[in-house]
């Protein structure tokens, strides 16, 4: 969004160009200042920095406390010390979990996986789903149906969701015994590899609904409101006037500019998605970054929950970019303005 | 008192005021309703609802679940309401200077305020209320810490429209310093707006309290809704009342907020009001 509006000036090619540089630069930005905010937290813990990246560990003896304490720098002043700091995370190197005895980029790389078909999916569930619900509603603005759907709504954002999840378990899993309750994949059974595709599929079912949930309402409520409001727009008229069907009119001209306030909204939320999936992950035992997170804070594992912190604050923007990506699609007028 | 008699006539605004001022009266009244201490065990655990003196059950301990309810109500409203003043208090601050000042020091004010919208707010509050230690002052803090860029932005978007306007100027004219500008007569200007908000604030300020309980993060000495759910959700095979009450619990105290939040709107705002119930 503040991308489009800094891609306005500039010549012939500046709408590919501009963007990527914006958003490099953004990327960067951020990366530096959550490192720099994890430093400062570190330094902020109470007690010494380096019993805070040891994780207090039993393992914490004088002498590896020595060698972190040099590997640091923590002799040295704050700013050569934030250096030091800033110049690991760039190369990559997010520390070394003394709990787990492993370091952090490789737990990371272990779980990331599980955590972005998560996401992905809700993402794309709760665009989809939103928006199609939207365009039902708004279309019939004021009958039944519409009504239903803003009472689910408010409903819906009320609820908090992890006990949505818990509740599509007790209803999916213990009562009627549809999908699996926990976990990633069936352990202990051979599987062709479609089996465990259709497996896999079955464990993301309910995770992805529940976090799903709450943004399929959003998008659903965004979209009815910017349909109704296109309806009634003169080129409306003009292309019900042409003779263009319900259908053709819904799909070439109310759609493309209903789903630009979606985009838009969907990018704002990418945070909130992704700490939504946080939670999710602990009630499903989805093996991701969120249970990941959640044992490190229960042990207290500062280099991991740290790293985490990074990686899921990279993941956000990267959906930004990807909403940013599908408004330029959807809107040519944003490429135009910039080319022009 | 017209926007008094106006938010009375407020349908779905009143149901919302309804059910608040139950569950307010429901934290009131907890230690007459339950003069035991809700981490007190009253009974055989795993009681189911409607057991003899036992409302709603009892959990994995044997202790009385509505008791957990009532006296959860207290915490999640005190946090609710302490960590939106903390937020309004920041996201004021910001939000003012930005609009008064303009310029480089708005540029400045909302990069910050987009990095804080950027990052995934959640797990900035687990990192703080982990680090920091899980007191009820530090998961105020860190909820008001990831809530405040929706107020700063709102307050920064009143002021630029009102720093232009004749009184304002004319206050400025007459040399008085901007801190008196802005207290005595941009922001008791911009106060409804920045009203609707807070009150939604306490509705996902509340939210998030109930989230972090859930794992394990609370103040270990309060009795809190997230942290009855969190505790008993794996026996919720055996079990469901120790998790579906607490959440009931949550829904409705949320959806009562934002309820009344949304009748506030219309009636402080009429002309928004408007202008949506015409699109």
């Amino acid at each position: 969004m503040s991308m489009s509006a800094s891609a306005v000036s500039g010549g012939r090619g500046a709408a590919i160009v501009l963007p990527i540089v914006g958003w490099v630069a953004k990327f960067v930005g951020v990366v530096l200042v959550i490192a720099t905010f994890n430093f400062i937290l570190v330094h902020a813990a109470p007690g010494d920095p380096v019993q805070v990246i040891a994780s207090q560990s039993g393992a914490a003896d004088a002498k590896l406390l020595a060698q972190l304490r040099a590997e640091y720098g923590l002799d040295k002043p704050y700013p050569v010390q934030l250096a030091i700091y800033l110049k690991r995370v760039v190369t990559l190197d997010l520390g070394y979990s003394y709990r787990q005895q492993r370091p952090v980029r490789a737990l990371i790389a272990e779980r990331l996986p599980a955590t972005l078909l998560l996401t992905a999916t809700a993402f794309l569930i709760a665009l989809t789903a939103g928006v199609v619900l939207g365009v039902l509603a708004g279309v019939r603005a004021g009958r039944w149906s519409d009504t239903l759907l803003t009472i689910v709504s408010l409903l819906l954002y009320a609820m908090p969701v992890f006990w949505l999840g818990l509740m599509l378990v007790l209803l999916f899993s213990v009562k009627l015994d549809w999908l699996p309750a926990f976990g990633y994949v069936t352990i202990g059974v051979e599987m062709s590899p479609l089996q465990r595709l259709g497996d896999i599929a079955a464990h993301l079912v309910l995770p992805a609904t529940s976090l799903a949930a709450v943004y399929l309402a959003i998008y659903a409520r965004l979209t009815r409101s910017s349909v109704i409001e296109v309806m009634h727009q003169d080129f409306i008229k003009t292309a019900r006037s042409k003779g263009l069907t319900q259908g053709n009119i819904i799909a070439r001209h109310i759609l493309r500019n209903a789903i630009l306030p979606v985009v838009t909204v969907a990018g704002m939320q990418a945070g909130a998605l992704v700490g939504g999936a946080v939670v999710i992950e602990t009630v499903f035992a989805w093996p991701g970054l969120g249970r990941l997170i959640y044992d490190a804070v229960l042990q207290r594992d500062y280099p991991v929950m740290l790293g985490i912190f990074l990686v899921m604050s990279v993941i956000v923007i990267v959906l930004n970019l990807i909403t940013d990506a599908i408004y330029r699609l959807i809107d040519p007028r944003v490429a135009l303005r910039a080319a022009s | 008192m017209d926007t008094l008699k106006a938010f009375l006539r407020h349908p779905t605004g009143m149901i919302g005021l309804v059910i608040l001022v139950a569950v307010l009266a429901l934290a009131a009244a907890a230690p007459v309703l339950f003069p035991d201490s809700p981490w007190d065990m009253v009974g055989a655990p795993f009681q189911p609802p409607l057991s003899e003196g036992l409302l709603l059950g009892s959990d994995m301990l044997g202790r009385d679940v509505a008791a957990g309810i009532a006296y959860g109500a207290r915490v999640s409203l005190m946090i609710g309401i302490a960590a939106t003043l903390a937020a309004v208090l920041i996201g004021v601050v910001i939000g003012a200077v930005a609009g008064y000042f303009g310029d480089k020091v708005d540029d400045a004010m909302m990069r910050l305020t987009e990095l804080f919208q950027t990052i995934p707010g959640f797990i900035l509050a687990i990192l703080l209320v982990a680090t920091l230690g899980p007191t009820l002052t530090h998961v105020v803090v860190a909820i008001g810490a990831v809530s405040w860029p929706p107020v700063a932005r709102l307050t920064r978007a009143e002021f630029l429209r009102l720093r232009g306007r004749e009184f304002v100027q004319a206050a400025v004219c007459q040399g008085q310093p901007p801190l008196v500008v802005v207290l005595r007569h941009i922001l008791p200007n911009a106060l409804s707006p920045i009203i609707v908000t807070g009150s939604l604030t306490i509705a996902t300020s509340i939210l998030i309290e109930s989230a972090l309980s859930f794992m394990g993060l609370g103040d270990p000495n309060l009795m809190s809704w997230g942290f009855m759910i969190g505790a008993s959700r794996t026996v919720i095979r055996q079990a469901w009342w120790m998790s579906v009450f607490p959440g009931i619990a949550i829904l409705l105290t949320v959806l009562a907020i934002n309820l009344v939040g949304e009748g506030l709107n219309d009636t402080l705002n009429p002309r928004v009001a408007r202008k949506v119930r015409a699109a």
